[in-house]
Parts: structure tokens; C-alpha cells; sequence
């Protein structure tokens, strides 16, 4: 692999005009990934998911450059009827579009930052690789006071006509003072067997709310893995929906540092998984302050051989007091093989808080199909009821009424 | 201040800080093959004996000290140890009590276990370990009569070859982890039960633990066999002089329980903290590990953990046996600089298998507390149940509590609940406690037993009486 990194790298930073130093600092990069290569089961994090194996079982060799001098063709066919919204398309890795036609232009700036390497807390190999290959970076900024009038879907869309088989892409966002986003990612991937290692950044001013929807739903071979960095300052909200669904393997983090007073994280996310599939979802919560608020809410349904964990961890520093910090994660596994693990952590150092978390996992419940049964319905009509009432739960858990539509159009989940 | 005040002083924190001047037989300094052949030769062992300790000997110098644990602790120098040591007067066994060193009657007395008293009076059975060696087993007549083999583990091992070669190291191989290996190699004593078929023990055993020597490690070895269709439960207590320098415990405990058979191991550990500012301390990294290899089977562990500068244990249970249960109570209590990484395994391998696990974190002061458990429910465990529940309690700001539980569940029948939660003493709780007389202290007490008391209602009575006290005392100067 490492002649291979070696040579794609060469191949990208010929076509970027890059300084002398941030050539440097991107090879420190490469050097880097190339010591720790893809991270391993060794790792505590990654305990149960080993990338490093799932991507020579499910890939091989992999190869990293991109060429992005040609353009790809949007296909509109893929955006979302019935919604308005502004737009990122990302195709094979490139931006192709950046179209904000529902704002005020001067409240929102695009900034090009594909100079500035960003390291990231809690990084690990793949941020290395990450920095070493992202050819652009652009910074998302909303002004001071203002709302998207519209939700932002960011399309990330892979084609036959990929030229690598990994993809790195970065994103950062910065939320003013009483700023508000509301946003999509929504993946479409027509391309076979590519790894896909996505960075963004948030940083959310006072008052500022986020709210981040991931919606991973189509059926495709890809591996995928996520980081989501949230800094909060005084009053934010951060809100993070996950549908885990569509890819062979993917793994999200969130990673969110509640820094001001009175912020607040909500993490929820549906696992919905048949055929093999093998998804993570591992967040860390870290309460750096007084009178911070944190919600996580978990729901796996796995069929066929299918496999999800779940690691999540709230941190709660000494000054912290007066936290409330709460977890649940709950599976039902409809299949012998499917499998469902959960690391839920708490690490506290300070006294007047209320931290708890619960896990449950099993089958099922006969009982409740029997009940419905008796009514009438049948073996497949009550278990799908069962279901759809589980996930509901968590689907109910979006406050933005428009998007839970959407979502639960998306997802099949009937009220 | 003269000396006698001040160790009158440091007394009333650790009553069994004293130490006992007794004339000591030890093994050179230090770990490799000449000391480990001559702790067996001392201790008379048969060939096959020596080779175990030799094979685990040999793992263990290609192992590595583990480091992902919590707490961290200075590099332990292995050869600064002394790995053997006895009270002189040892040397040839005595016969019977009345043979005893009178200084070692004597510990025993202030420890609270009056041994001779205790062949007299109905009540326990108790095996002493003092240091590296077993110096008393009481009752030993009554349970022979009934074919219950209760001994120091060196005299089984040349009583009871037979039964010690089959599952010594069943549960816990040579092979296993770091701590678990050094104990293979070095252990010199620790107690030996055999409980035949069908036979209920009609008495608590008991086994008292206590390190006097200085610069000693204590590497004692209990294993414990329920055949089919018995019953035993075995009392574990531990305590040590109070020292600057950090003292190594590292034991293993093996059960095993057959078809139809139950353990109950109940541990109260107050081994040496540590004063206030975490000096000294016993390092308590204890391997126990316990096999339902029969069907119907139970283990249930009880542990009260009060001491020990770092306590590091998971005592665990393989569900082997279709229905077995495991089941794991525990209070861990860390006060000023102690340290805890402590919670359980549950392995599920057999059928309709169960567990529970029910555990209770206090850390006061400047300590930091740590439950860590797995519970693993395989693919064949169908219709295994588990349900996990742990609270942490946190007084001060200073101090930490952390949970960190894996779940692994492969088996679409069976089910697994988990609840944990951290909380600290309501306010509202300890007002109406003090409306009511209570001084703080007296109320925090209370309020702590209480949150306590689904474990300590497991202990055997005798022990939940001391262990309640415990509790308090551990706690004290804790408020405020």
C-alpha cells in the first residue's frame, strides 16, 4: 500500500498549487497514515470494527488520487422533490455545485480554505489521511443574526466514473451569534466498492443551532466513515440525526465539546440493517461546563447476519457541574446471526450531576406479536408494526417538522 | 508529637495497620527459575507441580504488563520482590493449634478471628494465610466426616494430587494474562475446597488473608470444587500492616461447580489504602474466574471493596452449562487516593443461561472508581438472559466515577438489559436526615447502606454486619 500512497500522492499535489509549507505539512500527514496504517481492531475504538480488515476483505488495494480537473455532470434526478432547499453536490470527491438561491447572499460566505489543514481532536490515522489528500476545503460561514430560510442538502453522490477507490472530503461550518442551519447529508452511491473518509468541523457561537440530519439509505457496497467535530459555545444546540442504513460498512463520529453554558447535543440514530451490513455509531460527549445538556437516543433493528455497535461516552469534566447527560440504546435482533454490540461509557469527575445510560438489547417480543395476532393481523403485518413503532420513537425525536417528513417518507415509517 | 501518639493516630484509620514481629523464612530477592524451584522444593511438591510453575514461568517472560486499565501506577520491579515468605516457625507444620506460634495466635486474635476460640465455638471454618503461607485451617474434623476436603492448597497438592492436577489451571491457564501467570508461577499457598457429591457444607468457610512481611508480594492460589449436586459458600477477608511502600496482591481463584452445584464466594477486601495522601497501599490485582461446567449450575460472587491503594479484579463466570446462572454483587468504595478498576464477565456459552449483575460504586475524596464489565451472550446461548445494573455515587468534586460496560450480543433469543446511572447524596435526603438528629456524618451513613443494601443483603450474616461497618468507616471524614 505504501508505493501506492507514495505514487497517488506525488500524482495530487502536482495538480494543487500549494505552498512549500503546506506541502510539508501534508506530507507529515502521509507519513503519518503510512506509520499507522488503517486503524485496527488493537485500537480501543475501533475494538469492533476493524477497518483495516474490512477493507482488504471488501476492497483489496486501495488507491487514493482523484483527478479533479474535469468536471462531472450533475445528475438533478437524484435531489429531493417536494422540498425546497440549497444545495452542495459533491460528485466521485468534487465539488460541483454550491448554490445557496434561497438566502440572502450576503448573510452566507464560502470561504476557500483548502490552504489551511485543520487538525482535529480525537484524530486518528484517517484524519492524517484525511490531510494528506483533500485537494479542496471550503468553510461555510453564517453571518451574525441570520436563519437559512431553507434547509442545505449536501449530495454526496459516487459514479461509475470514480477514478480512485478513496475518497476524502472536508467541510467546515461556522454558526454565528444567533445563526441557525439546517442540515441534509444525503447519499446516492451508484459506484462499487470505494472507502469514503468524511470530515467536517462545526463551530457553533452563542445561540447558534445546528441541527444535522445523515441520511445513508440507498443499498450500495461502499465503506464509509464519518467525523463530526461540534465546538458549542454559550446556548447552542447541535441536533444529529443518523439513519444507518445503506452502505456495507460505515462508522460515524461524533465528537461534541460542550464549551459555553447551557449548550446542549442531541445524538439520535436508527440502525436499519440486513444482508451483512456492519455499521457504527460511536459518540463522544464531552461536558466542559457548568449546566450542559446531553441526549442520546439509539435504536438498531438487524436482520440477516447484519451488525451494529454502538460506543457511547459521556465525558464530564470537574467543573461541570449541574450535567445532564442521558443514553439509551436499544436493538432487536429479528435474525440468529445479526449481532449487536454496545460500549456506553460514562467517565465523571464532578458530583452534582445526573449522568445515566441504559442498553438493552434481545428479540422480538412474542408476546406483543401474539397480542396483535389476535387481532387480526398477521405474523408479517405484526412484526413490521412492532418495528416501525420502535423506530417512531426515534424519528419523533426530530423538531424540525418539515424534515421529519421527509425522513419518514424516506425511512417507510407510517405514524 | 512522639511516635506512640502518632501511631495510635494512624491506627484509628486502619485498625489493622499493626504489624507482627515474627521471625520470617523468605526466598531470595527477586523472580526466576532458582526462586520458583525453591518455593516448590520448600513446599515439598511433586515434579509435575514444578512444571507448572515453570511453563507458566516461560509465558510469562514473553508477556507484557498490561497498561489500558484506569488507574496507572509507578513500573512495578518484579525482581525487587520477595516472592516467598513465612513465619519461621512454619518451617515444620504444626500438628494442631495448641503447636501455633503464640505471636501469630495472637494476630489472628487482634484481626478479630480468634482461631482457638473459633474450634470451639459453632460458627466458620477458617483457613489463615499468613503471608506466603496457610498457618491454621479450624474444623477440620467436623468436615472431613462428610468428605469435604478443606486445606491449604499445598497440602492438597500432595494430599489431593489427583483432584488438583485435574483443574488447577482449568479456569485460569498458565497461559492466561500477565498477573494471572506471574500467580501461576510463583503462588505458595491459598486454600484448596473440595465439596463431593450431593453434600451441602454445613458451615461458611472461611479464609482470612494478611501480608505482614515488608517488600512481600502475596501470591496465594484458591481453587474450589463443587461436584455435583453440592453446595458451598466460602468467606474471603483481607488486611495488611500499614506501610510507605506499595505492596503487590496478586491471586487467583479458580471455581468450579459442576451439574446441579452452587459457589457462593463472598470477598471482603481491606487490604492497607494508602494514608490520606496516598502513600503506601496494597496493589490488589486479583484473577478470579469462575466455571458453571455443569448444567444447572450457579456461581455468585459478593465482593465488598473497601481497601487497597489500586484494586484491579473482575471476577468473572463462564456459563457453560445449559441454565447455569452467574451471578456478581459488588460495593467498591474509594476514598481519599484510592483507586478501583473493578467490575465483572459474563460469559455466555451454554443455553438458557443467566446473569446478573448488580454493582455499587462510592468514591469520595480525591479517588477514582471505574466499573468495567463485559457481558458476551455467543451465538448457541440461546434464550440467555442478562440484566446488568450499576450506580456510582459521587461526594466531591475531586473525585471520578466511571462505567465502562461492554455488551456483545450474538444471539437473537436472548436478551440483555443494562442501567446505569451517577448521581451524588440529594440534598433533600440528608436534611431530612439531620431534621431527624442524625449528624452528617451519621446520615451520609445511612444514606450510603442504603444505597448499598441490594448487595449486602447477599453477604453471609456474619459478614454483613462487618461489612456494614466497613462501609461507614471507609467513608468517614468524607462530608463536609
Amino acid at each position: 500500500m505504501k508505493e501506492q500512497l507514495q505514487k497517488d500522492f506525488d500524482n495530487s499535489i502536482k495538480n494543487l498549487s500549494l505552498s512549500q509549507k503546506d506541502i510539508e505539512i501534508k506530507k507529515f500527514c502521509l507519513g503519518n497514515f503510512i506509520d499507522k496504517g488503517f486503524p485496527n481492531r488493537k485500537e480501543e475504538d475501533w475494538k469492533f470494527s476493524d477497518l483495516n480488515q474490512i477493507i482488504k476483505k471488501n476492497i483489496g488495494e486501495l488507491s487514493f488520487y482523484n483527478d479533479q480537473a474535469s468536471t462531472n455532470k450533475v445528475d438533478t434526478s437524484v435531489f429531493v422533490d417536494g422540498l425546497e432547499h440549497n444545495k452542495i453536490v459533491f460528485i466521485n470527491g468534487r465539488i460541483e455545485k454550491i448554490d445557496f438561491e434561497y438566502e440572502k447572499k450576503d448573510q452566507i460566505e464560502i470561504i476557500d480554505q483548502s490552504e489551511t489543514i485543520n487538525e482535529f481532536k480525537n484524530s486518528n490515522s484517517l484524519s492524517d489521511l484525511n490531510n494528506a489528500f483533500t485537494n479542496k476545503c471550503f468553510k461555510i460561514l453564517v453571518k451574525k443574526n441570520y436563519q437559512l430560510v431553507k434547509p442545505l442538502i449536501i449530495y454526496h453522490t459516487t459514479n461509475s466514473k470514480i477514478w480512485s477507490k478513496n475518497i476524502n472530503l472536508r467541510l467546515n461550518f461556522e454558526l454565528d451569534k444567533d445563526s441557525s442551519l439546517r442540515l441534509i447529508d444525503l447519499f446516492n452511491d451508484t459506484s462499487e466498492k470505494n472507502f469514503l473518509n468524511i470530515f467536517y468541523n462545526f463551530e457553533l457561537k452563542e445561540n447558534a443551532v445546528l441541527k444535522n440530519y445523515k441520511v445513508d439509505k440507498l443499498e450500495n457496497k461502499n465503506i464509509k466513515y464519518s467525523f463530526n467535530n461540534i465546538d458549542q459555545d454559550k446556548n447552542s444546540i447541535s441536533e444529529t440525526f443518523i439513519l444507518s442504513s445503506g452502505s456495507n460498512f460505515s462508522k460515524n463520529e461524533i465528537n461534541c465539546n460542550l464549551n459555553g453554558l447551557y449548550a446542549s447535543a442531541f445524538v439520535n440514530g436508527i440502525f436499519s440493517l440486513n444482508n451483512y451490513k456492519h455499521h457504527e455509531i460511536r459518540s463522544i460527549i464531552n461536558h466542559l461546563t457548568e449546566n450542559t445538556k446531553s441526549y442520546q437516543l439509539i435504536k438498531s433493528v438487524l436482520d440477516e447476519s447484519s451488525k451494529a455497535v454502538y460506543q457511547g461516552k459521556i465525558f464530564v469534566n470537574s467543573d461541570a457541574q449541574k450535567t445532564d447527560g442521558y443514553q439509551l440504546s436499544k436493538a432487536i435482533l429479528l435474525n440468529k446471526e445479526s449481532e449487536f454490540n454496545a460500549k456506553p461509557e460514562l467517565e465523571i469527575y464532578a458530583d452534582d450531576v445526573k449522568c445515566s445510560h441504559g442498553s438493552a438489547s434481545g428479540s422480538l417480543n412474542e408476546d406483543s406479536i401474539f397480542y396483535l395476532m389476535s387481532r387480526g393481523l398477521s405474523y408479517q403485518q405484526s412484526r413490521e408494526l412492532l418495528i416501525n413503532g420502535f423506530l417512531l420513537d426515534v424519528v419523533e425525536k426530530i423538531t424540525d417538522s418539515e424534515i421529519k417528513n421527509l425522513l419518514k417518507n424516506m425511512i417507510g415509517i407510517k405514524e | 508529637m512522639d511516635k506512640r501518639q502518632k501511631e495510635i493516630n494512624n491506627l484509628k484509620d486502619y485498625k489493622y495497620g499493626f504489624s507482627t514481629d515474627i521471625e520470617n523464612i523468605q526466598a531470595p530477592k527477586g523472580l526466576n527459575e532458582e526462586v520458583i524451584k525453591f518455593i516448590s522444593n520448600i513446599k515439598k511438591e511433586p515434579a509435575w507441580m514444578l512444571d507448572f510453575r515453570l511453563k507458566a514461568f516461560e509465558r510469562f517472560k514473553v508477556l507484557k504488563e498490561p497498561d489500558w486499565q484506569k488507574p496507572k501506577f509507578p513500573k512495578i520491579d518484579y525482581q525487587d520482590l520477595y516472592y516467598y515468605s513465612a513465619p519461621k516457625s512454619m518451617k515444620d507444620k504444626p500438628k494442631s493449634l495448641d503447636e501455633l506460634d503464640p505471636k501469630l495466635l495472637e494476630t489472628y486474635k487482634k484481626l478479630g478471628i480468634p482461631l482457638q476460640e473459633q474450634a470451639r465455638l459453632n460458627g466458620i471454618a477458617v483457613d489463615a494465610v499468613f503471608d506466603s503461607v496457610s498457618v491454621a485451617t479450624t474444623f477440620k474434623d467436623e468436615l472431613t466426616k462428610q468428605g469435604i476436603i478443606f486445606c491449604p492448597i499445598s497440602e492438597a497438592i500432595q494430599n489431593h494430587p489427583e483432584l488438583v492436577k485435574k483443574y488447577l489451571g482449568s479456569v485460569i491457564p498458565t497461559s492466561d494474562h500477565f498477573f494471572a501467570t506471574l500467580n501461576s508461577a510463583v503462588f505458595t499457598d491459598g486454600s484448596f475446597v473440595y465439596i463431593p457429591e450431593g453434600v451441602r457444607c454445613p458451615m461458611e468457610l472461611s479464609t482470612y488473608f494478611r501480608i505482614n512481611a515488608s517488600n512481600t508480594g502475596q501470591f496465594e492460589r484458591t481453587l474450589i470444587i463443587a461436584d455435583k449436586g453440592s453446595y458451598v459458600s466460602y468467606l474471603e477477608g483481607c488486611t495488611a500492616p500499614m506501610r510507605d511502600e506499595n505492596q503487590l496482591h496478586a491471586a487467583n481463584v479458580e471455581l468450579i461447580a459442576l451439574d446441579d452445584a452452587e459457589i457462593k464466594y463472598s470477598t471482603v477486601q481491606n487490604w492497607y489504602p494508602g494514608d490520606k495522601d496516598g502513600k503506601g497501599g496494597i496493589y490488589n490485582f486479583v484473577t478470579k474466574r469462575g466455571l458453571c461446567k455443569g448444567k444447572n449450575s450457579k456461581i455468585s460472587w459478593t465482593q465488598v471493596e473497601t481497601g487497597s491503594a489500586i484494586t484491579w479484579k473482575y471476577p468473572s463466570c463462564i456459563l457453560k452449562g445449559d441454565n447455569s446462572v452467574g451471578e456478581f454483587y459488588s460495593i467498591a468504595i474509594t476514598n481519599n487516593h484510592q483507586k478501583a478498576d473493578t467490575g465483572t464477565k459474563m460469559i455466555h456459552l451454554g443455553k438458557n443461561t443467566k446473569s446478573k449483575i448488580i454493582s455499587k460504586g462510592i468514591s469520595a475524596g480525591s479517588s477514582d472508581m471505574t466499573y468495567r464489565g463485559l457481558v458476551d451472550i455467543s451465538s448457541k446461548a440461546k434464550n440467555s438472559n442478562n440484566y446488568t445494573q450499576c450506580d456510582s455515587l459521587l461526594m466531591g468534586n475531586k473525585c471520578g466515577a466511571h462505567t465502562v460496560p461492554y455488551i456483545k450480543n450474538k444471539n437473537s433469543e436472548s436478551n440483555i438489559a443494562h442501567e446505569a446511572t451517577t448521581s451524588k447524596i440529594s440534598e433533600e435526603q440528608l436534611h431530612y436526615c439531620q431534621q431527624r438528629g442524625l449528624n452528617p456524618e451519621e446520615a451520609v451513613g445511612l444514606i450510603v447502606n442504603g444505597f448499598c443494601k441490594e448487595v449486602l443483603q447477599q453477604l453471609p450474616m456474619e459478614f454483613a454486619v462487618e461489612a456494614q461497618k466497613l462501609v461507614g468507616i471507609s467513608l468517614e471524614g468524607s462530608v463536609g
